[in-house]
């Protein structure tokens, strides 16, 4: 008990004492780090990729101290809305129902084509194929809309998965996270034609965070216009730049 | 298509050779792979889990026992506390109760602590989906750095863990009390004991032969239940096992390999089937202790065994 209550004051310590030292606030950054190129664990377990080197810069140019966290994205709404980081920043498309939620910056990537991952050397047609789809992603959405057979999983590993062992025909998800899979795997392959899904990725705040959410979003304006985000766009090859 | 050659930070490893890990193979490969920096953290997580369970254990089982003996009492209000306390949290399903009670609790404490700290305060705490308290209720502080944020979460779920076993094993002592023999007590009473001195000394030493089958029950699917911990923003072993085993294309790591989750997971049904056979050396040796000089048939082997 005794060890409890120092650790305690410990702890309320160190966070007074936190909050002495820098005032002028961290922002959390909240995101997935299951996801290459958008973002993945490297080999030294850190956040890397394309969203970190944009929410590094933009947090530079906003003039703000930025720090990574990785949460499940089933649960990455429902964690922001209830405060556990400030800004969800994990290759998030801007769709109307997420909109209803939380509010989004304009986009940083352009809306990335959706491709259809199955096994080389076939040919599928969609409306009538299984497909895999992460869970709660617009490819998620796009697939039961055109009455396919969608099986959901919790990360896009697994959805990958499914398609080798032959429970699903194919998998939807972001050309640029299955692109990897399609060049380095010689049994998959791209099996239909693309398709064009939602507003281009942004990064998403609380309702009432507008001042927040007004600062990254200057801060992309200004990647955006000074080419920087392009750069950055072709180095990780998400998509068209802007 | 292809990434442009991109400079990979390198951090200083524990074996040199391990620079170049292009050019590695068979054991070194696997010596350099096995101690990059995802894998250190893996290992740690072996230790947060351990710690977990060395801290949930005794919290769980003094939840149970305050729930036991509040079952028992003979005040309405108390009595009414432990079975409600009992019944809930053994009829709700585990993962509703990590997923809401803990955001629920979370969002508990912030608010006391904003009724506290921000008297001033004129906006509503729910505006919409959002739960807004003020920067000084913020629990832990949005400027706290990252570990007390995971010092804080290991805390909740620490917390949480205990509320939950500690409601079966209050259910295991409730048991256990009834089943100590009703003369053990009745003696007591002649002997002129008050209720309380022959709860102390006569019922809790005696109740815990009786318990110990039910709490080892439960220790163990207590150590299969700490998965759940990811729920809570803990990375546990279950965690980093499927981050580590998931296919890796060479573009993102220096090590790049196939699905080889199966042997990850193979690497953790081994180190649970150890700590289960642990663990049962261990509570076997309790019990021997336990049994010794009771009424029970146990102890009455033992008995024989000496005599």
């Amino acid at each position: 008990m005794k060890l409890f209550l120092t650790g305690t004051a410990v702890l309320a310590l160190t966070a007074s004492l936190a909050m002495a030292a820098s005032h002028s606030g961290t922002v959390r950054l909240g995101t997935e780090g299951a996801y290459p190129p958008f973002n993945f664990l490297n080999d030294a377990g850190e956040v890397d990729g394309f969203e970190r080197e944009v929410g590094d810069e933009l947090c530079a140019r906003a003039e703000l101290t930025c720090e990574w966290v990785t949460n499940e994205w089933d649960s990455i709404i429902p964690n922001l809305v209830s405060g556990n980081y400030d800004a969800i920043i994990a290759g998030m498309s801007i769709t109307d129902e997420r909109e209803e939620v939380i509010d989004f910056t304009q986009n940083y990537t352009q809306p990335d084509p959706s491709s259809y991952l199955g096994m080389a050397g076939t040919e599928i047609d969609p409306a009538g194929a299984v497909i895999a789809a992460q869970a709660g992603t617009i490819q998620a959405a796009h697939i039961a809309e055109i009455g396919a057979t969608l099986l959901e999983f919790a990360n896009p590993e697994e959805t990958i998965g499914a398609v080798r062992d032959g429970e699903a025909d194919a998998v939807l998800a972001d050309k640029s996270f299955l692109t990897p899979y399609a060049e380095e795997s010689a049994e998959l392959d791209f099996v239909a034609e693309d398709i064009l899904l939602g507003g281009g990725i942004g990064m998403g705040f609380r309702e009432s965070d507008a001042e927040l959410r007004a600062k990254f979003d200057a801060a992309i304006q200004s990647m955006k216009e000074d080419g920087s985000l392009n750069a950055l766009i072709e180095k990780w090859d998400v998509g068209e730049t802007f | 298509m292809g990434l442009p050659a991109r400079p990979l930070r390198r951090r200083a490893a524990i074996f040199s050779y391990c620079a170049e890990p292009e050019l590695l193979e068979g054991a070194r490969w696997l010596a350099c792979y096995l101690t990059t920096g995802k894998h250190m953290a893996f290992y740690a997580s072996f230790g947060t889990v351990l710690l977990l369970l060395a801290i949930t254990a005794p919290v769980a089982l003094a939840f149970g026992f305050l729930g036991a003996m509040s079952a028992r009492s003979h005040i309405f209000p108390i009595n009414w506390l432990g079975r409600t306390y009992i019944a809930i949290v053994r009829g709700v399903p585990d993962i509703a109760f990590f997923l809401f009670f803990v955001i629920a609790l979370d969002q508990g404490f912030e608010w006391l602590r904003h009724q506290a700290l921000c008297p001033g305060w004129d906006q509503p705490i729910r505006q919409g989906n959002d739960f807004v308290v003020c920067d000084a209720a913020k629990l832990p502080l949005g400027t706290a750095p990252q570990w007390v944020h995971e010092t804080y979460g290991f805390l909740l779920a620490v917390l949480t863990f205990a509320i939950v076993f500690g409601a079966f094993a209050a259910n295991v002592l409730f048991g256990a009390m009834r089943a100590v023999p009703r003369a053990q007590i009745e003696t007591a009473e002649a002997y002129g004991m008050s209720r309380r001195q022959s709860f102390w000394r006569i019922l809790v030493p005696q109740m815990w032969v009786y318990a110990l089958p039910g709490l080892s029950n439960l220790w163990m699917v207590l150590i299969k239940a700490t998965p759940l911990l990811f729920l809570l923003g803990v990375e546990d072993i279950v965690y980093w096992a499927r981050e580590l085993g998931g296919t890796k294309t060479p573009r993102f790591t220096d090590y790049p390999h196939g699905d080889w989750r199966m042997w990850y997971f193979l690497a953790l049904l081994v180190f649970y089937l150890g700590f289960t056979k642990v663990s049962e050396v261990v509570l076997g040796r309790v019990m021997q202790r336990l049994t010794f000089g009771q009424a029970t048939a146990g102890g009455e082997a033992q008995r024989k065994a000496a005599a």
